[in-house]
């Protein structure tokens, strides 16, 4: 009699999908790479880079050539990015990053990259930073508390990383540990919310070529209010998804409870993508403020679908209730 | 020289306002002016209303009953930083009639803060001396016994503005003012 074949012998559906959807987002890179090249002689070479502030090292990037990298919108400025956000590990008041994240040593830093992977890796952030050409892209943040910015990120896909250590078949989720350092972050000690901060994407999402791993903005490395010396950028998601000051990045087969959904699961969901039509339970998605674009009279705009990235990022929800899954 | 020294002490409550609206036209309050600009007035209109309704205890505890001339003034001005609070709101924060009540419909803490706004319109509107003989001493003593609810009212509303973060510092700073007048007067009341 011959044995039945094991549950494991069988590649699952999904990791079977999700690896031809791997191979189509490799692929597409390797074009959008030989457009650049291509575009870099024309069109992307015309536009001058964003200006550097002149207040951390440079960090040099080439325009990133992937659809939907580029917004055209006007740039908040260096200042406002830098000194108005969130990080409550710093405090929960928006100036309190700028005021304290100064005392977060950003190296030597090492980001754990384990779980169902083939090649789990300690990375030293400075190898980190040349497994992949820097990319300049230029993102639309949205925050859930209804205010936006347009900021000029630097660094590459987070799928590069993602093939460097090869995922299993069994790895569906990624879920991602930030620094939680009681001595250099004085937040810590509010209970807000449960540390160290955690967040989680599901592996498609995490695979999507517009999520990037950040390590620098307006050509220079980050500020330590922003997330020094890595972070993660997802621009179609709520900014709070986006975790900032990352150590430790967990393969996994389970749904990782982030840090907001265990915190208040009724107001903040797993997801958290933009959707202007989906309330949060205390105030409406459906206008946000642009930080940046002048002074008192600055107008609140219309909040888009995906945050304006539906063309790229729709079809990873196809058949899901957006309601439920918010 | 006497009258401009009692203009300016007039004028002085005005002045943090004064240096808001100053920095707001300079784009002087950061990233988000509107959000600064609207909670420096709201929370200027609470420091107001904690002032006003210490003057009373105050003067009596100091013997000083010249000082009651300041309860109407504090309560004159805390009702103009009341009043630009919900002018930032309705005409920068949120333009638009439509804006204002699908807010308030999703974000009730607005509609308890309209709410203490609007009694305190009330008793800024029967402040003067003819309100006070039109209505007799008494019934303008309980209306105006409304401050206290109004008080309460704006506790909540920033309790709650507040509650979002875990950030209850100031809330503790103002409710225990508050308590301490209140506890104060029903001291009073029966002794």
């Amino acid at each position: 009699m011959t044995q039945p074949p094991q549950p494991s012998d069988i590649t699952p559906q999904a990791a079977y999908a999700q690896r031809r959807l791997w191979l189509q987002y490799m692929a597409a890179g390797g074009a959008g790479a030989a457009l650049a090249a291509w575009g870099a002689r024309s069109a992307f070479a015309a536009l001058p880079p964003v200006a550097r502030p002149g207040v951390l090292p440079p960090l040099p990037a080439q325009r990133s050539a992937l659809p939907g990298a580029m917004v055209s919108e006007a740039l908040t400025p260096y200042r406002d990015v830098s000194t108005y956000n969130n990080f409550y590990e710093f405090g929960t008041r928006k100036d309190d990053p700028a005021k304290h994240a100064h005392r977060m040593p950003t190296r030597p830093w090492t980001v754990q990259v384990d779980g169902l992977v083939h090649k789990p890796q300690t990375f030293d952030i400075d190898s980190l930073m040349r497994l992949s050409p820097m990319e300049e892209r230029i993102y639309r943040m949205r925050c859930v508390e209804g205010w936006s910015m347009v900021i000029p990120w630097l660094g590459y896909s987070l799928s590069a990383l993602i093939s460097a250590v090869q995922p299993m078949g069994s790895a569906k989720y990624v879920e991602f540990v930030t620094l939680a350092d009681p001595e250099v972050m004085p937040g810590l000690r509010s209970r807000v919310l449960r540390w160290p901060y955690r967040e989680g994407l599901r592996l498609d999402e995490a695979l999507h070529p517009l999520t990037l791993l950040s390590f620098g903005l307006y050509g220079e490395v980050l500020p330590n209010a922003n997330g020094a010396p890595v972070r993660l950028v997802v621009p179609w998601k709520y900014g709070f998804k986006s975790a900032k000051s990352i150590v430790q990045i967990r393969f996994v087969e389970q749904q990782p409870r982030t840090a907001w959904n265990v915190s208040a699961p009724q107001e903040y969901g797993f997801y958290s993508n933009v959707n202007p039509q989906v309330a949060h339970p205390r105030w409406s998605q459906a206008t946000e403020r642009p930080i940046g674009q002048g002074g008192l009279t600055t107008r609140r705009q219309p909040t888009l679908m995906f945050n304006g990235y539906a063309e790229q990022v729709a079809h990873l929800y196809v058949g899901m209730d957006l309601k439920r899954f918010y | 020289m006497a009258m401009m020294m009692r203009a300016l002490l007039w004028l002085a409550p005005g002045l943090p306002a004064a240096l808001y609206w100053l920095w707001a036209v300079q784009d002087a309050l950061g990233a988000n002016p509107v959000e600064a600009l609207l909670r420096a007035l709201g929370e200027w209109s609470l420091v107001g209303l904690c002032l006003t309704l210490s003057v009373s205890p105050l003067a009596k505890w100091l013997r000083k009953p010249q000082l009651m001339v300041w309860r109407r003034r504090l309560g004159l001005w805390t009702f103009a930083y009341v009043l630009q609070h919900v002018a930032v709101y309705v005409v920068f924060d949120m333009p638009g009639l439509a804006l204002v009540v699908n807010d308030v419909l999703q974000r009730p803490f607005i509609a308890v803060g309209l709410a203490s706004a609007l009694i305190l319109g009330a008793l800024a509107a029967t402040s003067y001396q003819r309100a006070r003989i039109h209505l007799g001493p008494q019934r303008w003593q309980r209306l105006h016994q409304g401050a206290y609810v109004a008080a309460a009212l704006s506790m909540l509303h920033f309790y709650w503005m507040r509650s979002g973060k875990n950030d209850f510092a100031d809330v503790w700073f103002y409710g225990l003012w508050l308590a301490v007048l209140v506890g104060w007067r029903l001291l009073r009341a029966r002794g």
